[in-house]
């Protein structure tokens, strides 16, 4: 059987909002371990293209084309079949859990054990540089140390592909390139497919990947 | 702020008396209710001279026939219904989310919920009833029925008629309760992170959701509650008979002429009362317990939680409750106009209005005094509900927690356990049986939904408005006129018909306090099913129901026409 290779494939994506169309149509390739940056400024309809591939997609846009990640077609699936990982700028943490109990949400039932379960999630919030933190409230916790938790939330869930929602947008600067090359990290020490929205240029920059700017002619981005 | 012109603090201080009236307008009457019932427990008739005190109340009470069974259906129909009805409404709540099917039953929730419990009570019976419209429906094609089958279903007496009537008619307030708690917890992303961390949607919504938003549901689950566990109106109609449950039970001894029975029934009350406490702090424990119970599930990762069963058997109750709820109300209509209608014709043989004209006179009697009495009690809730608004707004801090659960003191004490004390204190005070004790006794249930409806779009506008006003030299009373009254006039009046529709209802409130000088539609309606002819009785109930839908109906124009003017004029 051929390996299928870890990409998460636009084709012919586009978004309308009434009668403006927003976006596409689309054609874009993301490989394994790839970060692709899409621009544009607010209200261009970034968010809802990664709402549209993660299946959460409010019913007042419409949308056409199709999206293929692992060679499984995501169009009609469910949201929770999709394995789309996605992170916003609000770390979006509940807050009626612990951040330990947090990241063990996204944990697989699979991973069986009590034991089992909290040594991974210890795990998880060593690599993010919070130990000790799990039985914390995550309302105790700065902006940058809940994004982290966040992403490792994500993580553990062990999804497919990564869509990023502006997550760097709510942090300051300085903290915002550190945040940023630890999402980064992760994703391509993964092997995650990862899509990028933004309006920032640095973040583009720093993504050392493809970037499509949704202003710009639109046939430029078909590649 | 600059310098305050004297008409300012004038006016503050003014505003400064609300809060306290509001306590003794709706508080006081409780206490003193409550009061007037504990003492002829123990044998004590205030105003009646002194008495030694005695324990014989409670040993009659303990004694009397039918107590235990009594106390037995009681529990069965309240306790079950409560948790039949919060299973059904988180069901079809987490599993419907965000559905078409849920945005329209949204814009239907609230003349569902105005619907007046005799009335549905009433419908209700007709339909389902050996005799009632459905079996007429289904004979004798299908049954071979040409007389009414043999079974009891309404009046039963394990009380599941009353118990499924009671279901129908608090699953649309907890509905209601929850989507509004929904929008303060941001409710639809945080859905959206469990979905696409790989949780289906039931779950998504009992671990994620469902933690977030039962704080501000309690109240009215308690409410829900207590109601159920002694409710009158609905229980006369359709719960047992031989014996009743125990709030019919005391009522029958409260209107009994021999004063021994009296006596007993304030014991029965006090008894009912401390049933209701037992049985919240109960729920609260099995609360506590149930959330340790489901903390390592919350965590456990599991994803899905019988998805699809949740999904069809809630859709399919829902369902049923609606069919049920439309039925019941279009069965009224049809009796109102009925001649004759034989068992098992489908539909009545011949139309008329003549038990319309024949009644009329009384009919319209208690139109008026229905009319009257919800119209001056849900006004003054307004004003005294803006009143505590605008003091909150100018003196001092927006209402807590605690204010929240004095707002909802009237809804968790049984209504028999401080009414019948309260009617005593309005014979003290030479008020029974006149207008201003009905209203009076209206205004205790009244108040609450009225604060409740207007203080969140209260709240919620925008103090811009009232700071560039005030900025421009405007006085607390001439902003209040001229900027927040203008703007909030779609809210103040579906509060003012909210509270209009809970007056109507009031069965007990009107009881006791009017001494029956004052028959109201539901009176009328609950007496009038006793009486035999469901013609007379569909008229009432379909003239209870048609009233505050009239009211309902005109707000919902008002503040729709509001809410385009200011669209329009953006």
């Amino acid at each position: 059987m051929p390996s299928i290779q870890k990409t998460l494939c636009l084709d012919g994506v586009s978004l309308t909002l009434g009668l403006r169309r927003l976006i596409g149509p689309l054609t874009l390739k993301v490989g394994e371990g790839e970060i692709v940056t899409v621009m544009g400024p607010s209200g261009s309809g970034k968010s809802a293209l990664l709402n549209f591939i993660c299946g959460t997609l409010e019913s007042a846009f419409e949308a056409s084309g199709e999206v293929v990640l692992n060679g499984r077609r995501l169009n009609l699936l469910a949201v929770e079949q999709r394995r789309v990982g996605i992170l916003f700028q609000n770390d979006l943490l509940f807050p009626h859990m612990s951040v330990g109990e947090n990241l063990m949400f996204g944990l697989p039932a699979n991973v069986q054990g009590r034991h089992e379960r909290h040594l991974r999630v210890d795990q998880a919030l060593m690599e993010a540089g919070l130990e000790g933190f799990a039985a914390r409230n995550p309302a105790t916790l700065s902006g940058g140390q809940r994004a982290r938790v966040a992403l490792m939330r994500v993580l553990l869930s062990e999804p497919e592909a990564l869509l990023l929602d502006e997550p760097f947008g709510a942090l300051d600067t300085s903290l915002r390139a550190q945040f940023r090359s630890f999402v980064f990290d992760h994703a391509r020490q993964r092997g995650l497919p990862t899509l990028l929205v933004t309006h920032d240029h640095e973040d583009a920059a720093a993504s050392n990947g493809q970037v499509i700017d949704l202003l710009q002619n639109q046939s430029e981005t078909k590649a | 702020m600059g310098s305050i012109s004297p008409l300012r603090t004038g006016a503050r201080r003014w505003l400064r008396l609300f809060p306290p009236v509001t306590v003794a307008l709706f508080l006081a009457p409780i206490a003193a209710g409550l009061m007037g019932t504990v003492l002829p427990s123990f044998g004590y008739l205030p105003g009646s001279g002194s008495a030694p005190l005695t324990l014989t109340p409670w040993r009659d009470f303990f004694n009397a026939p039918g107590v235990e069974s009594a106390l037995l259906a009681t529990m069965v129909t309240g306790v079950g219904a409560t948790v039949l009805s919060v299973l059904i409404a988180v069901a079809v709540s987490a599993s419907w989310h965000g559905t078409r099917a849920v945005s329209s039953l949204r814009k239907w929730l609230a003349p569902l919920l105005a619907a007046p419990h005799a009335a549905f009570a009433m419908g209700f019976a007709f339909l389902l009833a050996p005799s009632g419209w459905l079996v007429r429906t289904i004979s004798p094609w299908a049954t071979g029925w040409d007389r009414p089958p043999d079974f009891i279903f309404v009046q039963d007496p394990n009380g599941i008629a009353l118990l499924i009537a009671l279901v129908c008619k608090e699953i649309f307030f907890l509905l209601l309760m929850i989507w509004a708690a929904l929008g303060q917890v941001k409710a639809d992303r945080l859905l959206d992170i469990a979905r696409t961390l790989g949780y289906r949607p039931v779950s998504a919504w009992c671990k994620v959701v469902l933690p977030l938003i039962y704080p501000q549901i309690r109240l009215p689950v308690y409410a829900v509650l207590a109601y159920s566990l002694s409710v009158v109106d609905m229980a006369i109609i359709l719960g047992p008979t031989a014996p009743p449950t125990l709030s019919v039970l005391i009522l029958t001894w409260f209107q009994d002429p021999a004063p021994a029975m009296r006596f007993q029934g304030a014991a029965g009350a006090v008894f009912l009362l401390m049933c209701v406490f037992l049985t919240i702090a109960m729920w609260r424990a099995a609360e506590c317990l149930g959330a340790k119970a489901t903390r390592d599930w919350l965590t456990s990762g599991a994803r899905r939680f019988a998805d699809t069963a949740v999904r069809w058997i809630s859709g399919g109750a829902m369902i049923a409750i609606l069919a049920v709820t439309v039925g019941a109300l279009s069965t009224l209509v049809l009796w109102s106009i009925t001649n004759v209608w034989r068992f098992p014709d489908f539909v009545p043989s011949s139309f008329s209005l003549e038990v319309w004209q024949d009644i009329w006179p009384r009919l319209r009697e208690s139109i008026v005094i229905t009319s009257i009495v919800a119209m001056v009690s849900a006004s003054i809730a307004i004003v005294v509900t803006l009143g505590c608004l605008e003091n909150e707004q100018w003196n001092g801090k927006p209402t807590g927690r605690r204010s929240l659960t004095l707002l909802y003191l009237p809804l968790v004490v049984p209504q028999i356990s401080f009414l019948f004390g309260l009617q005593i204190m309005f014979v003290m005070m030479n008020m029974d049986g006149t207008w201003s004790a009905v209203i009076w006794g209206h205004l205790i249930f009244v108040l609450p939904y009225t604060f409740l409806v207007l203080s969140d779009p209260y709240r919620a506008l925008d103090s811009r408005y009232a700071r560039a006003a005030s900025s421009l030299g405007a006085s607390p009373l001439r902003l209040f006129w001229r900027i927040r009254a203008p703007l909030l006039l779609g809210a103040i009046t579906i509060s003012f018909s909210v509270g209009f529709a809970v007056s109507v209802t009031q069965y007990l409130a009107t009881l006791f306090p009017s001494v029956g000088r004052l028959p109201t539609l539901t009176t009328e309606a609950v007496i009038s099913v006793s009486g035999g002819d469901r013609r007379v009785a569909a008229i009432y109930g379909l003239t209870q129901l048609a009233l505050p839908l009239l009211v309902f109906g005109a707000a919902m124009m008002v503040s729709i026409r509001r809410a385009r003017q200011f669209a329009g004029s953006k």
